[in-house]
């Protein structure tokens, strides 16, 4: 079958790789609908995250339909569409049980990596490098799904493929985002990144009750479209004092609740961005966390900050002075998908929850390469592009 | 840089990283306990009934008598805590770092057991990777192959 393969550092190449087996009985074999990019895929591409091999199948967000079931699958059958969860879920252990999917014990085939790099091992998430499972992605015409019964959903019908696709992971990493920072009726909330994951967050703030919700970035065309399709007011860090901003958009308080949603590789345009990243590149620190500096400076008094960018290791000048001395809860994690994915998908059938605007660009397999440079240097007003192996 | 160099270096970085890990691990044992002679523990989302000393999954039960076994109730309703050691640890060598880079430390063959066992109890399955886990190989490649299959044996557990 043909895949989207990494080939090393800023290369990648459709290539033909042998076609997925079931290797477990509790495995399901998905014929791919529709995937797409993600932002976190780029810190791969980039060479940020050093686990890769050439000839690595990439891709995490996806749907399709159900082809081939294993033995012990009881919830699917062929011809099943759905969605996957980006993060394998065992659905036992203590973690899976308590609904904190992305720690599964059992889901990551490489755990003694995680265990020397975060001091555990994460659950398994398919195509992002050897140290978060070693499992193939799924920008291809075909991808296994280990623990299917725990990690696909049926999508309803009357929700399209597009829109469902983004319930693999953009819209639960935001809502999580959201709801583990406990945005609650009254408060104000500033979410930073207006790529897919942040105008998700915003989303779910402004459903979970929030008073206000204020998107911060750089690009016109995101800006736009947040203010458009997510209803959040929103602010151009090129141009705006930020602090200043949303200080004075509190009554000199500050956010409750201050999410960020850009990860490690954030843009700024201030002096310190160009330190950063020289000592990224130098591999003096793995991650930029610039916008989570700010966050943590904008947040009020005994507020709230929760990352939900992909970080990878080790960041320089953290403030943890402003977490200290201003009682701030600081929270992270990559999502939890298989808590809100059912939920998620309910909203989007009762059309409180839109996403095929996030759709920009649509492509065959056979260009991705060309649809990630793109999504990559943010052209052609591209916020995510859907890749669909079957044309 | 070219990007195959870029590539390398890459994997060359992330290596390091798992090697200077390996090492400051090494490094920290305290003075009472030797690597060869600690337990290496998990906790099983199982209640302790449900992880009988004398039916323990098959990668356990294959030690036979050249293993302890350590099974008690873990707090706060967290499961059990299922934990093991080899009787016969060897000499101290056979725990460096030489030998877990080259893969002959015993401990990390019982440390894969373990987490078998884990997985069997829990999820009723050792998740298998994908295979063949990638089309061809590169020098880079190369190394982080070598870290993916040490990592199954290693570990901080």
């Amino acid at each position: 079958m043909k895949a989207l393969c990494w080939e090393g550092v800023n290369k990648l190449a459709v290539e033909q790789v042998p076609d997925p087996v079931l290797r477990n009985d509790q495995d399901v074999i998905v014929r791919l609908i529709a995937g797409t990019t993600c932002g976190s895929d780029l810190h791969l591409i980039g060479g940020y995250i050093p686990f890769m091999r050439s000839g690595d199948v990439i891709g995490h967000e996806f749907l399709g339909e159900v082809v081939e079931v294993g033995s012990a699958v009881r919830r699917h059958k062929a011809g099943d569409r759905v969605v996957v969860c980006s993060f394998v879920g065992c659905g036992r252990c203590w973690y899976c049980a308590h609904d904190l999917w992305s720690l599964c014990d059992n889901t990551n085939t490489n755990p003694g990596i995680g265990q020397a790099l975060f001091g555990a091992d994460t659950g398994g998430i398919f195509g992002y490098s050897h140290a978060m499972g070693g499992l193939r992605g799924s920008h291809a015409e075909y991808v296994r799904v280990p623990f299917a019964d725990y990690g696909a959903f049926p999508v309803p019908e009357g929700v399209d493929d597009t829109s469902a696709l983004f319930v693999s992971d953009s819209v639960p990493t935001g809502w999580m985002g959201a709801d583990l920072a406990g945005v609650k009726p009254g408060d104000v909330v500033a979410v930073w990144g207006c790529g897919a994951v942040g105008q998700m967050a915003a989303r779910a703030a402004i459903l979970l009750g929030a008073e206000r919700v204020i998107s911060i970035d750089r690009i016109p065309e995101r800006l736009e479209m947040t203010e458009r399709h997510i209803g959040s007011e929103v602010m151009d860090y090129t141009s705006t004092d930020i602090g200043a901003e949303l200080r004075e958009r509190t009554g000199g308080r500050g956010p409750d609740v201050c999410i960020e949603a850009v990860g490690m590789e954030a843009h700024s345009d201030s002096p310190v961005h160009l330190y950063d990243q020289v000592k990224q590149q130098l591999r003096l620190q793995t991650d930029r966390p610039t916008a989570v500096r700010q966050a943590i400076h904008a947040c009020r008094k005994g507020g709230t900050v929760f990352v939900l960018g992909v970080f990878a290791g080790a960041v320089d000048k953290f403030p943890l002075g402003a977490v200290i001395n201003k009682g701030l809860t600081v929270r992270g994690a990559q999502q939890h998908g298989q808590r809100y994915i059912p939920m998620l998908l309910d909203r989007l059938a009762a059309g409180e929850l839109s996403t095929a605007h996030l759709a920009t660009h649509t492509v065959p397999l056979d260009q991705a390469p060309r649809a990630y440079e793109m999504f990559k240097e943010k052209t052609d007003g591209c916020v995510r592009a859907v890749i669909r192996p079957g044309g | 840089m070219s990007p195959a160099g870029k590539s390398l270096t890459v994997a060359a970085a992330g290596l390091a990283a798992g090697a200077f890990a390996v090492m400051r691990r090494a490094k920290a044992h305290p003075s009472g306990t030797a690597a060869g002679d600690r337990w290496l523990t998990v906790t099983v989302n199982r209640a302790p009934h449900d992880v009988p000393a004398d039916k323990l999954p098959a990668p356990l039960q294959a030690y036979g008598d050249r293993i302890e076994t350590r099974i008690r109730p873990a707090p706060g309703d967290r499961g059990t805590e299922l934990a093991v050691r080899l009787k016969e640890t060897g000499p101290d060598t056979a725990h460096s770092l030489p030998a877990r880079l080259a893969g002959t430390d015993p401990r990390q063959d019982l440390r894969r057991a373990l987490r078998e066992a884990k997985a069997l109890l829990e999820a009723g399955e050792v998740l298998r990777p994908d295979t063949p886990p990638t089309t061809h190989d590169t020098p880079g490649g190369k190394l982080v192959g070598l870290l993916s299959r040490r990592a199954g044996g290693e570990g901080v557990l």
